[in-house]
């Protein structure tokens, strides 16, 4: 791992050395107001959300939009405050940082934004982009920075390096583009990558060239990844662990090969058959998928979330009561009333 | 062409006017579509599939620069109408369109309802309440619950705004609808949900679809043809069946093997280079440049090769397949 400049993180001692982030009974709820001032509900973004993320490990997080995985990664760059729960990193609450503080948190995460045309500021040429945070974060030496740029373009393969500094992001391909950013996020050598569909905007050609780039760093570095997508056949690319979220719920936890080849829960399921791939015979048949859409956060249904659109729905159960975890199988933990101890029979895969 | 022959476009050429010269971005394109029969043009960004969309149905910009070819659709040559012929007897009478981001396209001050009844109301003359009767069997047809048909669009979800423009474009009954990206905003569900009913109304109505989309998963799922357009060309045009097996055409191998699988342990590959610009395109094959099959043919313009039955544009499959069809008077449709 290349040397860190920051020291701070010499206060890990509780907790496991290997955890880098975990995330304990965290609520991510905007306030709605009437006239701005009168309290009239809240938005229920995350609820109740509880994971741990080790140093060099990779989670994915798939869900629709409006599922609550954009809300949960701002609370892990602190664009939000968690309303309720703690989100510790190298053993140290950061839900209240503040000042400088702060901003030496912002150093150790990076961020790769979805649409790299809307991310990068568009009067600034590369140079400038990246030399921003560096000058930000305290870093005087001219020569220091510059060496960090070049270091940093090499990198994400934006060469030769000097054919690109002076560029400005409106005379870059999407591809390109998608780089500035990759190094923006890069170039303070963060532990953390949170990467919120980096591909989703690019076209099918790079995208895969996106994505190699981005499994490279993080064996590099070591990193950890956040990796938010909807796209479940990008998943396998660099996770191992996959997190299903459905209205701003965890519903399913596992390995990426065990969910793919196991879903049990059944919106997990019904994304899998949702999820096309090339094959001539699609166009003769319908999809067997759930009608309806995602549910308010504000008005979530009681009981399990996705009852309303589920076709396994058990009247009196899974409308009434909250599912808990359960772990049907090893390392794969489901929030679904059907995998209940007890129950003889599972539904058919 | 046939009698089966709903849609045929031959030597289509639309070049915009820029400050920097023009801008091919539809370069001598034909085609041929068959009655109740989807055909997807699959391309990246930039490489003209929708300034194609816009020639067909003639929803120009103003900065055209040139604007040729044929367009006969249903054995009405459109090409020698004027506009407002166009406008009565073409444009949603015989083919309508969905926008792309359709879900933003609709008036903001409008009810959905009075908006899906419009075209009935102007095209086919209906009296408003006949129209709006039209538009509530839509919006069932679609799936949209008929009470929606008083809302106003910011009161739906982008899935439900979707489906209302897709009976906007159906409440006429055109023959051919062009869908311009129809689902990439949407979630995965109903993407899958949309693709459903567009699949439905094929099958119940006997619509024919243009579907023009960089998505290649989606896209199998409505397509019966795939033309695949490179740099402002069609450089092939393949049955869906033998296109998503074993498809001809370099580029078209490689856009294939750039889509990440769900499963299966082969990794996708990506395409190394960008697309040219249109502005100023390379002399002989466009692809050439991100080719690994080049060879010192591949300066010349390739023609259009019939290969099994299919057009392809590459000089690869000049020695077996002698048929040699000349590049602007192809008649490249001819597969089906």
């Amino acid at each position: 791992m290349s040397p860190d400049v920051h020291k701070n993180s010499t206060t890990t001692a509780s907790t496991n050395d290997d955890v880098l982030i975990s995330v304990k009974d965290l609520h991510v709820w905007f306030e709605l107001k009437k006239w701005g001032f009168s309290h009239v509900g809240w938005v229920r973004a995350v609820d109740n959300v509880n994971f741990e993320l080790k140093r060099g490990e990779s989670i994915a997080i798939v869900g629709e939009s409006g599922c609550g995985k954009s809300s949960l990664m701002k609370t892990l760059l602190l664009l939000n405050r968690p309303h309720k729960g703690q989100v510790i990193f190298e053993g140290k609450d950061i839900s209240n940082l503040k000042g400088k503080e702060l901003k030496w948190y912002r150093s150790q995460v990076g961020y790769v934004q979805q649409d790299p045309y809307g991310a990068l500021p568009p009067f600034m040429p590369v140079h400038r982009i990246l030399d921003e945070p560096l000058v930000i974060n305290g870093i005087k030496d001219k020569a220091e920075r510059e060496k960090r740029i070049r270091n940093a373009m090499e990198e994400v393969a934006l060469t030769p390096v000097d054919d690109f500094l002076h560029k400005y992001p409106h005379m870059l391909s999407g591809g390109q583009q998608q780089r500035v950013v990759i190094a923006r996020a890069m170039i303070l050598e963060p532990k953390l990558l949170v990467a919120d569909e980096p591909v989703s905007m690019l076209d099918a050609s790079v995208r895969v060239e996106i994505l190699r780039l981005l499994r490279k760093l993080q064996e590099q570095h070591n990193l950890s990844v956040m990796y938010i997508t909807h796209d479940l056949s990008t998943v396998r690319f660099f996770s191992e662990r996959i997190f299903v979220m459905y209205a701003g719920k965890l519903v399913e936890q596992t390995h990426i090969e065990e969910l793919l080849g196991n879903p049990l829960h059944p919106y997990t399921k019904a994304l899998l058959t949702g999820t096309s791939v090339p094959d001539a015979a699609n166009a003769k048949h319908l999809k067997h998928v759930p009608p309806g859409e995602p549910p308010s956060l504000v008005n979530p249904p009681p009981g399990c979330r996705f009852h309303p659109r589920c076709e396994h729905f058990i009247d009196g159960k899974c409308n009434v009561d909250e599912p808990p975890h359960f772990e049907p199988v090893a390392g794969h933990i489901v929030n679904c009333w059907l995998y209940e101890e007890g129950r003889t029979s599972y539904p058919a895969q | 062409m046939n009698d089966n022959t709903l849609l045929n476009i031959e030597d289509l050429v639309l070049y915009f006017k820029t400050s920097i010269g023009d801008v091919q971005a539809v370069d001598h394109v034909s085609m041929e579509l068959q009655k109740n029969k989807a055909v997807v043009i699959l391309g990246e960004s930039g490489c003209g599939k929708s300034s194609m969309a816009k020639a067909i149905l003639r929803l120009l910009p103003r900065n055209v620069s040139k604007y040729s070819g044929k367009v006969i659709i249903d054995h009405l040559d459109v090409m020698t109408l004027d506009d407002e012929e166009f406008r009565s007897q073409v444009r949603w009478v015989k083919m309508s369109m969905v926008p792309q981001a359709a879900m933003n396209a609709l008036n903001p001050v409008l009810r959905a309802g009075d908006q899906v009844a419009e075209p009935a109301m102007i095209h086919l003359g209906k009296e408003k309440e006949e129209a709006l009767e039209l538009a509530r069997e839509m919006f069932q047809r679609v799936g949209v619950p008929v009470d929606f048909l008083t809302r106003y669009p910011f009161e739906l979800s982008g899935g439900m705004r979707q489906r209302v423009a897709i009976a906007m474009a159906l409440i006429t009954s055109p023959q051919l609808v062009v869908l311009d990206e129809p689902t990439s905003a949407l979630d995965l569900l109903t993407q899958a949900n949309i693709m459903n009913v567009l699949k439905t109304i094929k099958w119940e109505t006997g619509t024919s679809y243009i579907l023009i989309t960089h998505d290649i998963a989606t896209s199998s799922e409505l397509a019966d043809e795939v033309a695949v357009m490179y740099a402002g060309q069609i450089v092939e045009v393949n049955d869906a069946e033998s296109f998503f097996a074993e498809p001809l055409h370099p580029y078209s191998r490689r856009l294939m093997a750039s889509v990440p699988r769900l499963y299966g342990t082969e990794e996708p590959d990506f395409i190394p280079g960008r697309p040219p610009s249109l502005l100023n395109p390379p002399t002989g094959c466009r692809f050439a440049d991100r080719c690994n099959q080049r060879f010192a043919k591949c300066d010349e313009e390739p023609p259009t090769f019939i290969v099994d039955g299919h057009p392809v544009k590459c000089w690869l499959y000049e020695k077996d397949h002698s048929a040699v069809v000349n590049t602007t008077n192809s008649a490249a449709g001819d597969a089906s």
